[in-house]
């Protein structure tokens, strides 16, 4: 039966282009997010070269701005949204018992939309970098606070309203064929407080994803119409207001942080687990966690607006809810560690980098709790500290589990073990480089050093130039990534995978063949 | 800058180890944590903070214990079996339980200062702080019962271009404009024997008295900004279209104390280079400095002609260097969006000087209007400067009657 489907399965560009297979798609969306985090790299080696030293070395300082934007967005909606995603696509079937996701044509356009989307906001910086001359590329920040993104917005700002547009159909049509596969397609016997968590926390962030990118699209489009077709949503001028701008931006901005992490939760508690060989500790605390997570997301946005000048309740309600967030995410801390608590642990790849996972997101999730103190928050805000902060979360938080997922499912994606050695090289280089690149960070940010700064004070000289070589050296790393995909993925050298691949792993995709055929489950297993 | 590894590592190690206090040289500043500040709620904050960073640094300890505990005890060299147990209800009440205790500890004293810092009741000083691109404007509204004071000034960064644009890639593959010329150009390294205020220094400083509480109403007059001296302890964000409240009070013991803040939320092209510097003077200080001010307001602006070319170009070129260089280059080059005055029609045709001026006075586009900023003399000074440097040699002679808004 299979072998009869692959007959009819579409050869060379074909293939990537046309397919509706969620292996074919997922894997699209891996390696469109790798480029993305490479482009990204790229862009943030930029900036920490131009700050590695005090004055105006290597960029101007509007083209710093351009930087620092589109490095965010990139990575943001490039880089960690489109790999989880990829994860999605290809686990979650394997994970369920289901054959394909359940909307696969769907699945094709909700990914061929965003090569489209990063052309345009990438080739804008390209015409700003190599044309002389040319409109630069969007330069407000990821955040795009009006005005500054509206009545004093760059041409290309049209550009970058378009772009987001596409990247929030894209998101929207992803999450939509996450919930309808997950809701319709379990095998029979697999219930919902069976699902692997990895499902749960996707399930969680679908949901939040198809509140939020409407929100998004809200505020794009009053950009527009505010520069283009006479309305002033947030021009003070024509009686409308700059701050509604941050509070529909944060409504969606908030939510979209827990994108970005709750899947990494579910990776984490896949791994974690399988090397303790010892179940996960409080499966249905995590359930319940992650919903409370996703719920609290809705009532503390205002905490990135501090210092707008709120009314004092204001203030103190959106602290307490913050401070509140730490309750359910301490929960998923510590349910990892009494999974741990022993167990029978060994130290492969993947288990290394969801131990670094644990540690270092904790840091940013602690630098978080700080953060949500409202006075204390007024020193903090906009400075170098909620630069480490949040890059401590999202880089050694969702980006390191990211990394851990491909190590721990790339035997059963690709049928061969990555290559130990220069996997164990991009694990220790990648781990010191990122606290030398982000540890600092805190230490001048609380000294005072703002964010989005292209040149600074000099008692920050010698941090940034640590951080500097950090950031190089990081990136640097990231090529041994490459090498290690590169072996498995194309060369397909390297030792044979088992199905099961891991001694301690648990669940429906180890118990399909390594490489994991085109076809998987088009017989539905029995769940007990 | 030609400062080795070897130094930065050692630099790095001293300042982990006098942790909190810096180098003999930033008796001031601070590179690793928050400085205490002056005022009695910076102090607060401070406090605040220490308290809040050692209760999760304790947390993290203790969590990282655990997890390395596990690490070394429950490897499966050492414990081949590994248990079976995935839950426990009294371990999972508890440890939901105690860190909501820990927070309502860490709330009590953060809203207690909170509240405190909201008050901007019964202040002796009232000064309206505009941001705009990118400099800060600062007007005296009310002193002690006087609300028609009539004292306002501009604060632009003091460190001039030429120090800070230290060009090494060739201009070309970035739109830089003014780095072709600039590169191999000698400049001093940036040390801090060199340029100990580097960036946070003004033309103009903010002056404020001790001893007295001093509310602060917060604008901006085109994009966001934020205004924030650390040692005031708080950071309120200007917003055009809005105006926000935030007070200090400095203590005597700070006389004579230079305070030094930025701007804090991303303006655009020049958001690094709006500091903010305060002078704290004592409350008779203060009261004499104010009338002078009042006295030089009073007096009108100067509108005595030039005598001659000269004079309004000696007069012109810093005022130039100051306002007009960071866009539109030392050497009048242009760069970007922004137009070069190198022989351009603008500048050299004597049909157009009076458009010359109104976009000065009056702005366009991006170019903010510099009529509040400079003074007549000034604007004359600057136009006459613009039209015979840079090649352009009109012998244009602009006088300050010639001005007109």
């Amino acid at each position: 039966m299979a072998d009869h489907h692959e007959h009819h399965a579409p050869t060379g560009w074909r293939r990537w282009l046309l397919s509706t297979n969620h292996k074919d798609i997922g894997s699209l969306y891996l390696w469109f997010s790798f480029a993305m985090f490479l482009v990204g790299g790229l862009l943030a080696m930029v900036i920490r070269a131009e700050l590695m030293y005090p004055g105006m070395q290597v960029v101007d300082p509007d083209f710093f701005n351009q930087m620092t934007t589109t490095h965010g967005l990139i990575m943001v909606f490039g880089a960690v949204m489109p790999a989880f995603v990829g994860l999605a696509n290809w686990m979650i079937p394997l994970m369920i018992g289901a054959p394909d996701m359940a909307l696969p044509r769907m699945n094709n356009w909700s990914f061929w939309i965003l090569p489209a989307a990063f052309s345009i906001l990438i080739g804008s910086v390209l015409m700003s970098a190599f044309g002389p001359g040319n409109p630069p590329a969007p330069n407000f920040g990821w955040t795009f606070y009006a005005p500054l993104s509206t009545t004093y917005g760059p041409a290309s700002t049209d550009f970058f309203i378009l772009s987001v547009h596409l990247m929030g159909i894209s998101s929207i049509m992803g999450a939509i064929n996450v919930i309808v596969t997950v809701m319709n397609m379990r095998a029979p016997g697999m219930t919902m407080m069976k699902m692997p968590l990895f499902v749960w926390t996707w399930l969680i962030t679908a949901f939040l994803l198809i509140a939020v990118m409407p929100v998004l699209a809200g505020a794009v489009t009053m950009m527009l119409t505010d520069r283009h077709f006479g309305t002033s949503f947030f021009d003070a001028a024509g009686g409308g207001d700059p701050v509604l701008f941050q509070h529909i931006f944060w409504f969606f901005g908030h939510p979209e942080v827990y994108i970005m992490i709750l899947p990494a939760f579910g990776v984490v508690s896949a791994i974690i687990p399988t090397f303790a060989r010892k179940p996960l500790f409080g499966y249905a605390s995590m359930v319940y966690a992650t919903a409370s997570i996703a719920l609290l997301s809705f009532v503390v946005w205002a905490h990135h607006m501090f210092t707008v000048g709120m009314p004092l309740a204001g203030m103190l309600f959106f602290m307490y809810m913050t401070m509140l967030i730490s309750v359910p995410t301490g929960v998923k801390v510590f349910n990892w560690v009494a999974t741990m608590w022993r167990g029978s642990l060994t130290f492969e790849l993947p288990m290394k980098w969801a131990l670094a996972f644990v540690i270092l997101f904790t840091i940013g999730g602690l630098s978080g709790l700080m953060l949500s103190i409202t006075p204390a928050d007024f020193q903090y805000h906009d400075s170098y500290f909620v630069v480490a902060h949040f890059h401590y979360v999202l880089v050694s938080g969702a980006i390191f589990s990211m990394f851990a997922a491909v190590y721990y499912w790339l035997p059963k994606w690709s049928g061969v073990m990555y290559d130990k050695f220069w996997g164990e090289v991009h694990f220790w280089s990648s781990l010191i480089s990122v606290n030398l690149l982000f540890f600092p960070m805190h230490f001048v940010g609380l000294a005072g050093m703002p964010r989005r700064y292209a040149d600074y004070a000099l008692q920050f000289a010698d941090y940034n130039w640590w951080i500097s070589i950090g950031a190089f050296w990081f990136g640097i790393s990231q090529l041994f990534l490459l090498w290690v995909l590169i072996k498995a993925c194309f060369l397909k050298k390297g030792e044979k995978a088992t199905d099961e691949v891991w001694e301690g792993a648990e669940g429906l995709e180890w118990t399909v063949p390594s490489p994991a055929p085109f076809h998987t489950f088009d017989t539905p297993p029995v769940v007990k | 800058m030609q400062s080795t590894l070897f130094h930065r590592a050692a630099a790095l190690l001293t300042t982990l180890m006098i942790s909190g206090v810096a180098a003999a040289d930033w008796t001031q500043r601070s590179d690793l944590n928050m400085r205490p500040g002056v005022t009695a709620v910076s102090q607060d904050v401070y406090h605040l903070h220490m308290i809040i960073l050692g209760i999760v640094t304790l947390i993290g300890v203790i969590v990282f214990a655990l997890i390395m505990w596990s690490v070394f005890a429950h490897r499966k060299e050492k414990n081949p079996v590994p248990a079976k147990f995935h839950e426990n209800v009294v371990l999972e009440v508890v440890w939901t339980v105690i860190p909501f205790f820990i927070l309502i500890g860490m709330a009590i004293p953060a809203t207690r200062v909170l509240i405190n810092m909201e008050d901007t009741s019964d202040s002796a000083l009232t000064i309206k702080v505009t941001g705009s691109q990118w400099r800060w404007h600062y007007e005296y509204l009310d002193y002690e019962g006087d609300n028609n004071i009539n004292v306002g000034f501009f604060s632009d960064l003091a460190t001039p271009p030429e120090v800070w644009q230290r060009p090494i890639l060739s201009g070309g593959l970035f739109p830089v404009g003014s780095a072709q010329e600039q590169v191999g150009v000698e400049r001093e390294p940036l040390t801090p024997e060199t340029a100990f205020n580097y960036m946070i220094e003004v033309d103009n400083p903010l002056v404020v008295p001790a001893g007295q509480k001093i509310r602060f109403l917060i604008t901006a007059d085109d994009v966001i900004h934020s205004f924030w001296v650390p040692d005031f302890g708080f950071k309120k964000d200007a917003i055009p279209g809005f105006v926000n409240e935030s007070w200090t009070k400095i203590p005597e013991d700070a006389i004579g104390m230079t305070l030094r803040g930025q701007c804090a939320e991303l303006c655009g092209r020049l958001h690094a280079f709006m500091p903010i510097e305060v002078k704290v003077k004592s409350q008779e200080d203060f009261v004499a400095w104010l009338a002078e001010q009042q006295e030089a307001a009073a007096e009108g602006p100067d509108m005595t002609p030039f005598a001659g070319l000269d004079d309004a170009m000696e007069l012109g070129k810093p005022i130039y260097d100051r306002s007009c260089a960071m866009c539109h280059g030392a050497q009048g080059q242009g760069q970007g969006a922004f137009p070069s005055f190198q022989q351009t029609a603008l500048m050299t045709d004597s049909n157009r000087i009076q458009d010359n001026i109104d976009i000065l006075l009056h702005g366009r586009g991006a170019m903010p209007a510099f009529r509040a900023q400079l003074s007549p003399k000034e604007i004359a000074a600057v136009i006459t400067y613009q039209r015979n440097a840079f090649g352009n040699e009109t012998g244009d002679l602009i006088q300050p009657d010639d001005v007109q808004n």
